[in-house]
């Protein structure tokens, strides 16, 4: 199980939890079960045809990973999946 | 037994070696450091470029804050090359190893034409006012005469920027300009601390720059009491140092990237929501941009602002304070900043963790043509595409 950690602006459509814990091997599978788990976070992290969002910025352990395997990356055991949406608020 | 002036003088050329003008000039090139040991006065008339001064008569006292390394080659000059001798005496006493005294000292210096330079001198009342930053190193009399020459530019005098800007105020900042077209409403007033109850109404530039000029007669406030858009963003950002970003539409963001990305302006960027805040620093080519970040903003109904979704009053004051500490880090030219790094803070968990961010070599606004292909097949350049294209506005 891996833990991915829910930004605030997107808790509401994940149950208002800070974490959830996903099974998969890959950052793909992992989003997969989350989406599972909650259906309406899915407009805001995937594509129509199933590719990450352009606003929306995945990290394993502080790791961006477009710059890794993109969804293939892998993940597991104490990985932290960290989803990071475009903020807007500034005032 | 009594020793005159002339046996000292004597014994300290026969301890010390002296340099000419010429191999000071070339030891400081290679990395050596240059003392001025003459009086403040003096020091401030004018010294050679790039030299630290401390008093002949302070040189025990300070000398170990500015050079802890006893092995550090060093060289003294005062202003005929008399007081550096016998300053020199009293490192090589202290074990600095290689120390030299720069015979004919500034006089001689300055006659060869040699770079010299006259620092910003700060009156008395200035001198009081900044002692604090005077006392650190890295500030002192030069970097406190480098702040008041600074500029710096805040996109909205809101959550974020109220906190920013009394401390770069404080801090004394010379000049801070402040981009908003607002009035002050009742509900601003629970974070953006440089308005008042009695300035309900007032437009935000007029309010911030009372609270200023009310906190630090230095500093200058230019107000731009405008909208931030394609039209007049060049202008805007024109001759500012650095910019703090508090902007709350994405669209004002995107448009302010590129024309910082293309003006070469850094921006400290901080955006907040509820308990949430997150900071970096865009500096233009050096690290990614945010458009490296974030190609296209997301649609507006899955990015709700802090009308819509609330915020605790700190947090814009916690991700502010840390957004001017970095915009004074820019100005100063001091430690690692947070370019390429996010800083996340989490006032419910009471904790900060931070991401790596990465440059985008195919960003639009900020790419520099060199373009990555998939892994395995290496890297090609684009020679025609140039180092800074306008960006597409999303």
């Amino acid at each position: 199980m891996t833990a991915v950690r829910i930004p605030p602006v997107l808790r509401a459509q994940a149950g208002n939890q800070k974490k959830v814990e996903v099974a998969g091997a890959t950052v793909g599978e992992a989003l997969d079960s989350l989406l599972d788990q909650y259906p309406g976070l899915r407009e805001q992290i995937l594509t129509e045809d199933g590719s990450l969002n352009r606003f929306v910025n995945v990290y394993v352990n502080g790791r961006d990973v477009r710059y890794e395997q993109e969804l293939a990356t892998p993940v597991g055991g104490q990985d932290e999946v960290i989803l990071l949406p475009a903020m807007a608020g500034g005032r | 037994m009594t020793k005159s002036y002339r046996d000292l003088l004597r014994e300290a050329r026969a301890e010390i070696r002296e340099v000419s003008t010429a191999e000071a000039e070339l030891a400081a090139e290679r990395g050596a450091s240059l003392l001025d040991v003459r009086e403040e006065a003096e020091w401030e008339q004018g010294h050679v470029t790039g030299a630290r001064h401390i008093s002949k008569s302070y040189i025990e006292q300070e000398i170990e804050a500015l050079a802890p390394d006893h092995a550090a080659p060093i060289v003294l000059y005062c202003a005929g090359g008399i007081r550096s001798l016998f300053a020199s005496q009293t490192l090589a006493g202290m074990g600095y190893t290689d120390v030299a005294s720069m015979s004919g000292g500034f006089q001689a210096w300055k006659s060869e034409g040699r770079a010299w330079s006259q620092p910003t001198v700060l009156s008395a009342d200035q001198k009081q006012r900044y002692s604090r930053h005077l006392l650190i190193p890295e500030v002192g009399a030069e970097g406190q005469a480098r702040l008041l020459d600074s500029k710096a530019l805040f996109i909205g005098a809101g959550g974020l920027g109220s906190p920013a800007m009394l401390y770069l105020a404080a801090a004394g900042v010379g000049t801070i300009g402040v981009v908003d077209f607002d009035v002050v409403d009742a509900s601003n007033l629970q974070r953006q601390v440089i308005h008042r109850t009695d300035r309900i109404g007032v437009k935000k530039t007029v309010s911030a720059t009372q609270t200023i000029a009310e906190l630090n007669p230095d500093v200058r406030v230019v107000a731009h009491e405008e909208m931030l858009g394609e039209d007049n963003v060049e202008r805007l950002i024109d001759g500012y140092d650095v910019i703090f970003d508090g902007t709350d539409t994405f669209e004002t963001r995107y448009t302010l990237n590129d024309a910082a990305v293309r003006a070469g302006i850094p921006v400290v960027h901080a955006s907040v929501f509820r308990f949430e805040g997150q900071l970096t620093v865009f500096k233009p080519h050096e690290g990614p941009c945010y458009r490296c970040l974030y190609p296209t903003p997301p649609p507006p109904e899955l990015a709700p602002g802090c009308s819509v979704a609330g915020v605790l009053g700190v947090v814009p004051g916690v991700m502010g304070l840390l957004q001017a500490t970095e915009g004074l880090k820019v100005l100063l030219d001091i430690g690692d900043s947070l370019s390429g790094r996010l800083l996340i803070y989490d006032a419910l968990d009471g904790a900060f963790s931070e991401l790596q961010l990465q440059r985008d070599p195919r960003c639009p606004a900020c790419g520099d043509g060199e373009v990555t292909t998939p892994a395995g097949e290496g890297v090609f350049t684009l020679p025609t595409t140039p180092a800074t294209t306008t960006g597409v506005n999303a």
